[in-house]
């Protein structure tokens, strides 16, 4: 490099003291060179007493405020207590938020101010120095490293160093395998509900069995086992599977497979509530198309139509729940569903 | 010694401490390496602060609410103040949830706080990295702060969704039925790793409680080692600042930490508390009290994840319908696995993105004045088409309520979606480049012919000119000091071959800088400026000869 390229490249950024290369980058020898900082414009509190006196007094009063607003948050903490009526949470939230609120903002837009307009604004330049250490540090450095090498032998000792790879690789292995009772193997619960031979359909949250009679053609019912209550052991865990949706459609425009003629009872079928997708619950019925949507991805279902999925990312159809009445004329399971509900695992269907 | 004792006296309380302290801790060494370091003034820059500062309001806040919460998913019947949800069964930590809501002075407050800190931190954290992105500020030597702060981004997202989850509401509940769905669909290990997570089958008891102490304890002592990581890098290398008169790769240029940076960022950090503060008092955030406990069963039609989750949700729903398949009896669902690896993959890309650069440039100075975005058009275009993608993916988490709200039909929205997430942003990257180049067309013009100054003037053989007047020395410089690549050709090695490399480097170097608009130099400004000088001499003297 002639020698104004060389100070051209250090105008540019390159240091005296260690060489980089520049790669794909165009030095241009005739760049335009620095100007140099800007000179400093004059503010007006600089220049004149009465805005310098000014400011101070608007500064002054942001801390003032600042110091009203926290008050009044005090006063509001004790002034408006919340009780049974929940407007009183309204006004305690309003009252001590707004006090907080100005005891925050006044310290802050009173420093700001205070630096913007008293404090000295002319811009000062400060030498940069690289990143990496000097040559004379570097080589320090790798003399110490080279020291404890030799003092240690950590590269000639060739047994001490594989065996002290094999310790290391191995500790952490105890502590992983502590997680391992994080939970149970879940074994094969994943494939059953609580659905069994002869359970009654009952309405969702209340539990009254529901008669097929009442259940006219367009209705729609949210429904779980019988017997599956609030407040028991495993009640989520079990209504996370056994939720279902009951509808009843006019048998004609019911589409059904041999193998499930009988799973349905005059025109109702119940279906697993659960998407196939991610498991949130299909709970939108749309009477006039007999769609069935999943509010979370928006997967839809054909209910007269196996419940198949025609849009949106879920794959596998809802699985039925086979129904019919019993003696007196309550609905109720045939058994248990013929599949895994819900989302889709790696080994779903794999015979057990 | 007795001189010190005067010294003190003479001084009074502050010189006092000082000495006390400087005694015991060594700080006056401290304050003089740091006390008047110069920090560069520019309001992009604030935006980390915001980061910085709402993590602060997050720390304060939720210190707050661990005293009144209590993590734990027992059955309680709710005996509260709230009268609507009176007798229902619930968890424990639903009923706590809303205790702190219904029943502690401020609690509500402190919750919104909480919530909207939490928003603002991911948000600010994600504008930071836009900023760094576009102005190049990832170069060597930030590239591994570059790395930190995408961790510290990444953490960010998973500190909001652990605290989502706590207050076991039906949202939060529903949320968690989404990622055990999600878990169970990756193949071998998917219910083994929900068993372990939700200590069984879902729901089970011990979510919230796991979810807690990641929440309190481990993912924010992750982010304040990152934090303490970031900072310090950033006091090693000194901030960038903009390019400008004065500023070079080998100074900072800006005001001193004390006082003015003390003042400044000092009292912004009360800003942004204030405003925080502002909000939570006048909006509403996330009203646990309005859907009840978690249930895997009832409705909650038209909810959507906080807005930093919304882009995986989005991703979630734009996978095609029916790519589930099966590999003999085992189930491979694809439908869970391409918004997984595509959403991975994404943030692998963001996280190398400058090593990707750096590789491409072979420039290994240090850059610490920061480019205009308009003077790297490849990286601007780049970045932009990477925010389209996101934003996409983003709005795809809204299909629904982009359908119901504009009357459309929400097949059309989502598959319009599916094909806005390949259009998009290469729409985005070609009108992104062509603008940046435009713009540097604009100033190169402006450079070297100066600004238009408005005069027309007709010379004597007819022609009309404008005159244009030369800019001032440092507005100019603006506008010709940025870094200037040119694109190489792949060569041989020294046995040689031209690697796989080689090639790969040269053809993208063709693609960064091939349209590359050079900085106007002193030559080109110098000749014009000839030129002009020419004309005006030729007015002068039709002027004259008119006379």
């Amino acid at each position: 490099m002639s020698d104004k390229s060389k100070e051209i490249a250090k105008q540019s950024g390159a240091y005296s003291d260690h060489e980089y290369d520049a790669g794909l980058r165009v030095i241009h020898e005739d760049a335009v060179a620095n100007p140099g900082i800007e000179p400093h414009r004059v503010r007006m509190t600089d220049k004149s007493v009465k805005h310098e006196k000014n400011a101070v007094r608007q500064v002054a009063a942001f801390f003032t405020l600042s110091m009203l607003g926290s008050a009044l948050a005090l006063y509001a903490y004790f002034a408006f207590p919340i009780s049974e009526d929940l407007t009183t949470v309204r006004l305690n939230t309003l009252y001590l938020g707004v006090g907080i609120t100005l005891g925050l903002l006044g310290i802050g837009i009173g420093a700001v101010h205070w630096a913007k307009t008293l404090m000295p604004d002319n811009e000062v330049s400060e030498e940069r120095h690289l990143t990496r250490g000097s040559d004379e540090k570097r080589a320090a450095a790798i003399e110490i490293i080279n020291l404890a090498n030799q003092e240690s032998g950590f590269s000639r000792r060739k047994l001490i160093r594989r065996t002290l790879y094999g310790s290391l690789a191995l500790f952490p292995l105890p502590g992983i395998i502590l997680f391992a009772d994080l939970g149970p193997s879940l074994g094969d619960k994943l494939r059953h509900t609580a659905w069994k031979q002869g359970t009654r359909l009952t309405k969702d949250p209340y539990g009254s069995p529901i008669k097929a009679s009442e259940v006219t053609i367009g209705s729609v019912f949210h429904v779980i086992p019988e017997g599956l209550m609030p407040g028991e052991e495993n009640y989520l865990e079990e209504k996370a599977k056994a939720a279902v949706l009951l509808v009843r459609v006019d048998p004609e425009i019911l589409i059904e497979t041999e193998e499930r003629a009988s799973w349905s009872y005059q025109g109702i079928v119940a279906y697993s509530k659960i998407c196939t997708h991610v498991g949130c619950p299909v709970a939108l019925y749309e009477q006039q198309t007999h769609h069935l949507l999943c509010p979370c991805h928006q997967s839809t279902f054909d209910l007269v139509d196996g419940c198949k999925v025609i849009f949106g990312p879920a794959t596998r159809s809802l699985p039925q729940l086979p129904i019919s009445v019993d003696a007196e004329g309550y609905l109720i399971a045939q058994s248990d569903f013929h599949e895994p509900v819900g989302p889709s695992f790696w080994d779903r269907s794999v015979q057990q | 010694m007795s001189n010190t004792a005067n010294t003190q006296k003479k001084n009074g309380f502050l010189a006092g401490t000082a000495n006390y302290v400087d005694e015991r801790v060594g700080v006056g060494g401290i304050l003089k390496e740091f006390g008047r370091k110069i920090f560069p003034d520019h309001w992009s820059f604030m935006l980390g602060e915001v980061a910085l500062y709402s993590f602060l309001v997050l720390l304060l806040s939720g210190t707050f609410l661990t005293f009144f919460f209590q993590p734990s998913m027992t059955d309680v019947i709710y005996d509260g103040v709230y009268a609507p949800l009176k007798g229902a069964h619930m968890s424990i930590a639903y009923a706590s949830s809303l205790d702190i809501t219904f029943e502690v002075r401020g609690g509500l407050l402190m919750r919104q706080v909480h919530h909207w800190s939490a928003l603002l931190f991911v948000a600010a954290a994600g504008l930071h990295m836009l900023r760094v992105f576009f102005t190049g500020a990832f170069r060597k030597p930030r590239e591994i702060n570059w790395v930190v702060g995408f961790v510290l981004f990444v953490l960010g997202m998973a500190a909001g969704f652990t605290g989502y989850s706590l207050p076991d509401d039906l949202l939060s509940g529903n949320g968690l039925r989404i990622i055990d769905g999600m878990i169970k669909g990756v193949p071998f290990i998917g219910t083994g790793i929900s068993s372990l997570l939700f200590g069984g089958e879902f729901p089970g008891h011990a979510i919230v409680g796991r979810l807690y102490s990641l929440h309190i304890m481990l993912v924010p002592a992750l982010i304040l080692v990152f934090l303490a990581v970031h900072l310090f890098m950033l006091v090693i290398h000194k901030h960038t600042h903009y390019s400008g008169p004065g500023r070079k790769d080998t100074n900072v240029v800006g005001y001193p930490l004390m006082p003015v940076y003390v003042a400044k960022a000092g009292g912004f950090f009360f800003i942004v508390f204030g405003v925080i503060m502002l909000i939570a008092t006048f909006f509403t955030i996330n009203p646990i009290w309005n859907y009840g406990g978690y249930d895997p069963s009832p409705v909650s039609a038209g909810t959507q994840p906080d807005w930093y989750i919304g882009w995986l949700d989005g991703a979630l729903r734009l996978a095609p319908t029916g790519i589930e398949f099966m590999i003999g009896d085992y189930t491979v669902s694809t439908n869970i696995l391409l918004p997984l690896v595509v959403s991975l993959v994404f943030l692998a890309l963001v996280a190398i993105y400058p090593f990707v650069e750096n590789w491409v440039t072979g420039d290994k100075r240090e850059h610490h004045v920061l480019d205009r975005p308009r003077n790297a058009p490849v990286r601007t275009a780049i970045g932009a088409a990477g925010v389209m993608f996101y934003a996409v993916l983003w709005a795809g988490a809204s299909t629904d309520l982009i359908a119901t709200n504009f009357k459309m039909s929400l097949n059309q929205v989502l598959v319009t979606m599916q094909i806005s997430l390949i259009i998009l942003p290469i729409v985005a990257f070609l009108v992104t480049k062509r603008v940046c180049l435009s713009l540097q067309r604009k100033d190169r013009e402006i450079a070297i012919h100066g600004r238009e100054s408005g005069r027309i003037v007709r010379l004597p053989h007819g022609e009309y000119i404008e005159v244009h007047e030369p800019l001032d020395p440092h507005d100019l410089y603006k506008l010709v000091d940025f870094k200037d690549y040119k694109p190489t050709l792949a060569r041989p090695n020294a046995q040689g071959k031209i690697t796989v490399a080689a090639r790969l480097r040269s053809s993208l170097s063709k693609f960064y800088f091939e349209d590359r608009i050079a900085p106007a130099t002193q030559t080109e400004i110098d000749e014009a400026a000839h030129h002009a000088h020419e004309i005006e001499a030729e007015v002068q003297k039709a002027i004259e000869s008119s006379k």
